[in-house]
């Protein structure tokens, strides 16, 4: 393998570093106009009156749209929000009304001149309380709303939007006869995703109902699919373009502006109208990730080995269910980790509340609740007086079981035992500190602590999620790629290119890929989500290169007067295998071939694969029993940590992570979604938080008083390894990798905190004046 | 509407413009220097950072009126003749960017950096570069590209 997990680097890096990558923002169309949004100042309050009058009758203003005008019902999986509010408000920022102007400056006046008189509404928040019968509802017509059946299980009049259960065994019975049984309630606060590039759109809603949406979108698919669904359009009427993207995060996936944009630009004849909201609307109208409340009940023998879990997540969801009923879903599906365990009763609910709604976030459900299941593993521990990393050991799937949705770990799932070991081992974290060391905490006031967590996650999607890609030669027999998933920064388009390279033996600077996505020219891709570029992508442009290799043979053995089966590729060459310098080139023969007379055979070379996800299977809406996971990326984080109890603060002194990839494709670009991903969560941990206040007004709304990791927070020193646990139907044993970096990082860091100073954190963010106020509490 | 004279990137420039726009806007909207991208409009995350009389700032707190008679460069001046600068070679090289869109501010403040400072240290660096945001990378090839740079690749 010559190309395969070699450091190649990324296809565009030429375009970024010089500045002439075109995002959304850059690009301007003639005739554009400006749009901007009124955000309503309440977190719940019904709209009694909007006077549009004055914004109307300011010269350059276009159009303004409210919610009682044209409005279009929007939702990825339950249909419930509109692209406007009507007749109520559910969440502090939400858009209530809209301008289209000549320019920016226009647009905003006109908003400022839009009056909206509210009567406001007690708010909603607690989402333990909302789903008590007989709370006020975030949404009266719950019961009225479209949604996939089957799927997914809303329960009108208590403010739930999904519930999922898992059932296996009989909790009760084994909480009944376990030696020890603890549980404990963990919080953790919604947060932003903060992609550097914030969203944006660009509308064109042309004649006869042509449209054409510029989009920064990780979904060009799903928003042509949801947009068309809105406006009842056929899906060859509507064209989604989705230039350079700046990080999503999950954020960008789904379907965001486009609705409303495209409401402005059918107001305004058709003309294109570009919407790029604020910092602050990036954080107050556009969605977060989900808060959530976990409840965790285990039940384990004296020699740790657990035979019972009862959890109920309550994910804060917000005003509108969006991703987080299927986030509920995944939830549920690794409800317990990545432990055999034989009785398991869990209950995964997103709660409509009146926050900001909650929305697809790397990792998807599984850092929060990884959260509070590393966690619980190790105050079970301490419970039993045993060593954290043992206990783990004695519980993790092992091929030959079954996880708790049924699923058997086979020798090739992935070995998440290896990953805990080795990180286990780096960080020493079954070694207590010395004497001399220990004394030296005490004077300095300085703590340390070490502890190790694992993760699991499988990508969460529907049974159906394909990908295809078409590769086409040139005349000159360089090759050009062309696939529907967007790559946002994660690398995926070098790793394509390196397994076309690999797969028809053309040098990687001879393949190229354009940047992003028009889905009118592009195959068909489900989402970019799910860490499932690599391997369905992968696989499909695996299946189109064997389509372009049976092509280049045949033509080969005309030209050379062989059977296939005689020939094979190397060096951008057929070539006769007896008799190797008996060869043509793929330029002589990609076009077709001529022969010396004139005469033409053959034709343009085209290879087009596709890859469907197989073998999953609905669950049974009961038990949660079935197959959901495409593949299992396992992984494990250690760390040793420092606190300075006076203050709180928590430094990161060490990490090592270890993931079973299965196979590194590009091991630099791999580090690169370690790094960040660890980093990313390490912003969870330690500084992250949405925060409100008591009437629910957002308080957190800018990137000042939201904190993500700077340069100044880089763990002190992060040691990155990989197992390869080949995956049997991944391209070339690889498997999904992008969102798993973040998971357990939160609880990694509270173990290690409470092994440090001996105070059990159950809340995030750890930040330094929760941390102290916890160590107040527990002297 | 009011004339200002600047000069960007060598090139000398007079450009009528609205007295209230920000340097940034003047730079993407009125000289369609778009490489110089807007994050967050506040200062937070400098997204937009452009070497102004020598010293990186970020282009959404300065008023355009105020870059009357300033020396700009931005990331379009980088690379010269077509060729990339080492600093920009090394950003690629240590795989210092993903989704890019934090990049061109990255590589101006890494330039002042070493404009001023050739052989700066890892602490250095950190300080000099903390003002910058990116939620891709995890920042540590940001600093190794930078660091290939001080340890000589100039």
């Amino acid at each position: 393998m010559s190309h395969i997990g070699k450091s190649v680097i990324r296809h565009d890096g030429v375009q970024k570093v010089t500045g002439r990558a075109e995002y959304l923002a850059d690009i301007k169309l003639n005739g554009m106009l400006y749009a901007k949004m009124l955000a309503s100042p309440h977190a719940h309050a019904r709209i009694l009156r909007i006077n549009t009058e004055k914004a109307k009758a300011l010269p350059g203003v276009r159009a303004v749209l409210t919610g009682k005008d044209d409005n279009a019902m929007v939702g990825i999986y339950m249909v419930d929000r509109s692209a406007l509010a009507q007749d109520k408000v559910r969440h502090w920022g939400e858009a209530v009304a809209a301008v289209a102007a000549d320019t920016e400056a226009i647009a905003e006046e006109a908003v400022r001149l839009i009056e909206v008189e509210y009567e406001v509404l007690p708010i909603i928040f607690d989402a333990q309380e909302a789903i008590q019968p007989g709370a006020p509802q975030v949404h009266e017509q719950a019961e009225s709303y479209d949604y996939i059946k089957g799927v997914f299980h809303p329960e009108p009049g208590r403010n739930i939007a999904n519930r999922t259960k898992v059932r296996r065994g009989d909790v009760d019975e084994a909480f009944a006869r376990a030696d020890v049984v603890i549980e404990h309630t963990y919080e953790q606060p919604q947060v932003f995703h903060v992609p550097l590039e914030p969203h944006g759109t660009i509308v064109q809603w042309g004649a006869e109902d042509y449209v054409k949406i510029y989009s920064s979108t990780q979904s060009p698919f799903a928003v042509r699919d949801l947009f068309a669904h809105s406006f009842n359009l056929p899906r060859n009427k509507v064209e989604v373009i989705a230039p350079y993207v700046g990080g999503g995060f999950g954020g960008k996936s789904g379907i965001h502006l486009e609705p409303l944009v495209g409401m402005l630009s059918k107001r305004c004849g058709g003309r294109p109208v570009k919407l790029i909201p604020t910092r602050e609307e990036e954080c107050a109208t556009l969605p977060s990730r989900q808060g959530m409340v976990s409840k965790v009940k285990t039940g384990a023998m004296r020699d740790g080995t657990i035979i019972a879990e009862e959890v109920e997540y309550l994910w804060v969801g917000g005003a509108y269910a969006d991703y987080g009923v299927n986030i509920s879903r995944a939830g549920a599906m690794t409800a317990c980790g990545p432990y055999h365990i034989e009785n398991v009763k869990a209950d995964s609910v997103t709660v409509y509340t009146n926050h900001v709604f909650g929305t697809a976030y790397r990792g998807f459900g599984h850092p929060e609740v990884f959260f509070g299941i590393e966690r619980q593993r190790d105050l079970l521990a301490k419970e039993l007086g045993m060593d954290p990393v043992e206990l783990r050991l004695k519980n993790l799937l092992m091929p030959g079981k079954e996880t708790i949705t049924g699923e058997l770990i086979t020798e090739n799932t992935g070995r998440v035992d290896q990953c805990l070991k080795v990180v286990a081992e780096k960080l020493k974290v079954s070694e207590d500190y010395t004497a001399a060391e220990r004394a030296e905490m005490e004077k300095t006031g300085k703590y340390r602590g070490k502890a190790a967590a694992v993760l699991q996650k499988s990508p969460a999607m529907p049974t159906w999620s394909a990908s295809s890609a078409i590769i086409h030669m040139n005349e000159d027999g360089t090759v050009h790629i062309t696939v529907g998933g967007v790559d946002f920064g994660q690398g995926t388009y070098t790793v394509l290119q390196q397994i076309a390279s690999e797969r028809l033996h053309i040098p990687i600077e001879k393949i190229s890929m354009a940047p992003g996505v028009n889905t009118d020219m592009s195959p068909y891709d489900w989402q970019t989500v799910a860490s499932r570029m690599t391997v369905l992508c992968g696989n499909a442009l695996c299946d189109a290169c064997d389509d372009l290799e049976a092509q280049l043979l045949e033509m080969g053995g005309v030209v050379l007067r062989a059977g296939k089966h005689e020939l094979g590729l190397a060096d951008e060459h057929v070539y006769v295998k007896q008799n190797p310098h008996q060869r043509v080139s793929y330029a002589q023969i990609c076009m077709g071939y001529t022969y010396e007379n004139g005469n033409a055979v053959g034709g343009p070379m085209i290879g087009r694969g596709k890859c469907i996800a197989q073998g999953l299977t609905n669950i049974d809406p009961e038990t949660g029993q079935g197959k959901t996971a495409l593949d299992w990326t396992y992984g494990a984080h250690a760390v040793e940590v420092e606190v300075d109890v006076r203050t709180g603060d928590v430094e990161v002194l060490h990490m090592a992570s270890c993931m079973d990839v299965g196979r590194v494709m590009n091991e630099a670009m791999l580090n690169g979604q370690v790094v960040g991903g660890v980093l990313q969560g390490l912003g969870t941990t330690l500084s992250e938080a949405v925060y409100y206040d008591a009437e629910g007004n957002l308080l957190t709304r800018n990137l000042t008083d939201y904190k993500i990791p700077t340069f100044k927070d880089l763990p002190g020193n992060l040691d990155v390894s990989y197992i390869e646990t080949p995956q049997l139907d991944g391209p070339y044993g690889a498997r999904g990798v992008g969102e798993h970096p973040l998971i357990s990082i939160t609880a990694v860091i509270a173990n290690a905190v409470a092994n440090a100073t001996g105070t059990e954190i159950y809340e995030l963010p750890l930040s330094a004046d929760k941390v102290r106020a916890a160590l107040r509490q527990t002297k | 509407m009011k004339a200002i004279q600047l000069t960007v990137n060598g090139g000398a420039y007079k450009v009528f413009c609205p007295e209230d726009i920000t340097l940034l806007t003047l730079l993407r909207e009125h000289l369609h220097l778009t490489g110089t991208k807007e994050g967050c409009a506040a200062g937070e995350c400098g997204a937009c950072t452009v070497i102004y009389n020598g010293k990186p700032i970020n282009a959404c707190m300065v008023l355009a009126m105020e870059a009357d008679g300033a020396v700009i460069e931005t990331i379009e001046g980088e690379a010269k003749d077509g060729v990339l600068s080492p600093l920009q070679q090394a950003f690629i090289d240590c795989h210092a960017l993903q989704c890019g869109f934090c990049t061109p501010g990255m590589i101006m403040s890494a330039r002042a950096l070493l404009d001023e400072n050739p052989t700066p240290t890892r602490d250095e660096i950190v300080h000099a570069m903390e003002g910058n945001l990116c939620r891709c990378t995890g920042y540590e090839p940001i600093i190794r590209a930078i660091e290939q740079i001080a340890g000589g690749a100039q």
